[in-house]
């Protein structure tokens, strides 16, 4: 595989860039969305909690699919000429990051205790202070959400692959390298894609494990 | 100091569901006076507190503060940031117990904060557990932290609900000294609500009892304990079972 090591770190940066770009669109759309799910009381609540949780679920090619058939030329979203791109790339694991950084927001906010915004109010604090304190409370389950839409996005392969067609040094990415390695039969290569995979989770996580230990989120 | 009132209820109706009603006909809580609220537990001196704290708003009656409705839902911040209160059950923030000192008068950007925090850590005897996270803290100590982030605040009201609930008797002493001090160097308005009639008699300049919701009668301390005008009154502050 002497080709490999010069593909490898366009590959592995690449799946950064798409994966990091989802993951801050999501947090972006997903954090307000999860915070103020939290916060508030309306009807229907419950029902849209458990929509949100099947979101959890939610099979990347059914995704992909979706988004192919939205994209394609006679699809009602072919004027945005993304198919076979980044961005269609990028949409979709935003589409499967997001029920989690709502989700997991949302019950982490809602497990502040209700009481504690009188007992905020009554020492002065405004509305937005009062919610801003809430959103600290709960950092630390808004950094998990952070840390599992970013495991979702960059361990995903059935959406990206459908609607990035995994085309060498434009859209490929770790996830779909592997497919492609694995069915060519080289899986020394394909082997140290999914050993890099794995690293790149595991240092995302000890990141966070660092920074929730750290006085950065004390 | 102004003698007409700071809080002023009239015909206040406050029920939570079916089962209790709070009534307070009349009631005036006194510029720079400590108003002792005894009642057995569940009478409603902690709903009364809250509608004192902006924090409910009565089903009937009319409430006003320094000559103005006072309307919780429409509380103006200038207002709600001239009175707090100590809850019962404080929820303290996660962090250290200097950074839940500090809260209240970070929240009002004020610029010499440190050496409030640290004067008033100082005076409740917070500075051995100042640098601890308040996860790692006894009831007793949550309920001082509670009463330091008030305190430093410095108020034009003080709403506290049983705020020595659990503390040792030399805490007691401590925490009503420093309130004592409050009251008289500022002039503040305290609103106590406990079970303790020894306390109440020690701290209140006036008492008042509440039983299953209503408000039996309100006394300057002295005449409160000697010669009440309501039988259960009498009967509550000898010990016996009124309710």
């Amino acid at each position: 595989m002497p080709w490999a090591v010069n593909e490898f770190w366009p590959i592995l940066m690449l799946s950064l860039w798409v994966s990091g770009a989802a993951v801050l669109l999501s947090s972006i759309i997903g954090i307000p969305c999860g915070i103020w799910l939290g916060l508030s009381h309306f009807r229907g609540k419950r029902l849209l909690a458990a929509v949100i949780h099947t979101g959890l679920a939610l099979p990347p090619v059914v995704v992909g699919l979706v988004l192919y058939i939205l994209l394609s030329r006679s699809g009602p979203l072919a004027f945005l000429g993304w198919l076979f791109t980044l961005e269609a790339m990028i949409a979709a694991q935003t589409i499967l990051a997001l029920p989690f950084v709502i989700g997991i927001t949302m019950s982490s906010v809602a497990a502040v205790p209700a009481e504690l915004s009188a007992q905020l109010r009554s020492l002065g604090a405004s509305g937005w202070q009062c919610r801003w304190t809430i959103l600290r409370e709960a950092r630390y389950g808004v950094v998990l959400a952070v840390a599992a839409a970013f495991g979702r996005s960059i361990s995903e392969v059935g959406a990206v692959l459908i609607v990035g067609g995994n085309i060498r040094g434009h859209t490929r990415v770790l996830t779909t390298a592997v497919v492609l390695e694995t069915g060519k039969g080289d899986f020394a290569f394909a082997l140290s894609l999914g050993g890099a995979l794995l690293l790149l989770a595991l240092s995302i996580n000890l990141l966070i494990v660092r920074l929730q230990g750290s006085r950065l989120l004390s | 100091m102004r003698d007409d009132p700071l809080y002023r209820l009239r015909g206040i109706r406050q029920s939570h569901g079916t089962d209790f009603c709070l009534c307070v006909p009349q009631l005036d809580v006194m510029r720079g006076e400590v108003l002792g609220l005894l009642g057995p537990t569940g009478a409603g001196k902690t709903t009364l507190l809250r509608l004192l704290a902006g924090l409910t708003t009565p089903n009937d009656g009319d409430i006003r503060f320094d000559n103005a409705p006072f309307v919780a839902s429409d509380l103006p911040l200038g207002t709600r940031r001239r009175l707090t209160m100590v809850h019962q059950s404080p929820i303290l923030l996660t962090g250290t117990v200097r950074l839940n000192v500090r809260y209240g008068l970070q929240l009002r950007g004020q610029r010499d904060a440190e050496r409030k925090v640290e004067r008033t850590i100082d005076r409740l005897g917070l500075n051995k557990i100042a640098s601890q996270t308040a996860r790692s803290l006894s009831g007793g100590q949550c309920q001082l932290v509670a009463l330091a982030r008030a305190l430093v605040i410095e108020p034009d009201v003080l709403l506290l609900d049983e705020p020595t609930a659990h503390l040792d008797p030399a805490h007691v002493a401590v925490v009503e000294e420093t309130i004592r001090q409050l009251q008289q160097e500022r002039g503040t308005a305290i609103v106590w609500a406990t079970h303790n009639l020894f306390q109440t008699r020690r701290v209140a300049t006036r008492a008042a009892l509440i039983l299953s919701g209503a408000l039996v009668e309100t006394a300057p301390t002295e005449e409160f304990f000697t010669r009440p005008a309501d039988p259960r009154t009498a009967d509550f502050v000898q010990g016996r079972m009124v309710y």
